[in-house]
C-alpha cells in the first residue's frame, strides 16, 4: 500500500509503543493483536528503529498480512491486518 | 504378503508420527551466565519468542541461579562453605555485574542510566515479564545444592522447577531452537 493510502487507513485497534525499546513492541502488538477479529487492522506507533524489520517478520510468522510503514517525524506507524 | 504390507503400513505411521511430533514450536536457552549483560540477552530472546507464539523454557544452571536469587528472603541453617559461596555471589538480579567495563559498578551504573532513558527494561522487570508471559525457568538442582542456594531464597516466579540435566535434554530434544548463553 502507499503511504497515502495508509495515511487513510481506519485503524480498528493503536497500539502505543513509543518509548519502549526491543522488544517492548513487539510484546505490546502480541498482545494487542489478540484484542481484535481476524481481518481488522492494527496499528502499531514505535519510536524503536528494530521494529521496522521485526513486525514485518513478526507478521509472517504469524500469518498476519503487513500492509507497511509510515514514518513520522520522531517514530513509525506500522500497519497489519489480523490473519 | 497383505500382512507384511501391513506391517510395514503400521511401521511408515508411526514413523510419521514421530516425525509430526518431534520439534514444536518451543525453545529452550541453557543460562548458565550470571553477568548482566548475557542475563539480559537472555531474557529479551526468551520474552521476544513468547511474541512469536513459541513456548519458552529456560535452564538455570551454574553462575546465573545466584541472579535468582531474592534479597528479601534468608535461609537459617547454611554451613560455612555455603555461607561463603552466598555472600560471594550476587544476591539476585539487581546485583549482578556487567561481563565487561563493569568498572567498580561504574559501567553498571552508566548502562542503567542509559538503558532508563531508552525505555530498555530493568533485568528485574525482565524476569517479571517473563513469568506474566508463561516463560518456565527451570533451576538446575545441582548447581544449587553446589553453591548452597535453598529453594526457599529463589524469587516468587510463577512457573519454577527445581530440576535435573534430564529436563533440559527432554525440552531441548523437542525443541526448534537452543541456545547456551
Amino acid at each position: 500500500m502507499t503511504t497515502e493510502e495508509l495515511r487513510n487507513l481506519k485503524a480498528n485497534q493503536t497500539v502505543d509503543a513509543r518509548g519502549t525499546a526491543c522488544p517492548g513492541p513487539l510484546l505490546a502488538a502480541k498482545k494487542a493483536v489478540g484484542d481484535i477479529e481476524s481481518g481488522e487492522i492494527m496499528e502499531i506507533l514505535s519510536s524503536d528503529e528494530g521494529t521496522k524489520h521485526d513486525i514485518p517478520k513478526w507478521c509472517q510468522k504469524m500469518e498476519h498480512e503487513f500492509l507497511g510503514i509510515v514514518e513520522e517525524d520522531s517514530y513509525s506507524r506500522l500497519f497489519l491486518k489480523k490473519a | 504378503m497383505e500382512i507384511e504390507f501391513e506391517k510395514q503400513l503400521v511401521e511408515l505411521k508411526k514413523k510419521v508420527g514421530k516425525l509430526e511430533n518431534g520439534r514444536k514450536d518451543k525453545m529452550t536457552l541453557v543460562v548458565f551466565s550470571g553477568e548482566l549483560d548475557k542475563l539480559m540477552a537472555a531474557m529479551i530472546i526468551a520474552t521476544g519468542a513468547t511474541a512469536m507464539d513459541m513456548e519458552v523454557k529456560l535452564f538455570f544452571t551454574f553462575w546465573a541461579t545466584a541472579a535468582l536469587r531474592d534479597p528479601k528472603k534468608n535461609v537459617k541453617g547454611k554451613n560455612f562453605m555455603s555461607k561463603m559461596f552466598g555472600f560471594m555471589l550476587p544476591k539476585g538480579a539487581k546485583k549482578v555485574k556487567l561481563s565487561k567495563m563493569h568498572m567498580g559498578g561504574m559501567g553498571k551504573a552508566m548502562l542503567e542510566g542509559l538503558m532508563k532513558k531508552k525505555g530498555v527494561k530493568s533485568l528485574p522487570e525482565l524476569f517479571q515479564v517473563a513469568g506474566e508471559l508463561g516463560v518456565e525457568i527451570n533451576v538446575c538442582e545441582m548447581s544449587m545444592d553446589l553453591m548452597g542456594f535453598k529453594k526457599e531464597e529463589l524469587i516468587d516466579y510463577p512457573k519454577m522447577n527445581i530440576c535435573g540435566v534430564g529436563t533440559f535434554l527432554a525440552d531441548a530434544e523437542e525443541s526448534k531452537i537452543q541456545l547456551f548463553i
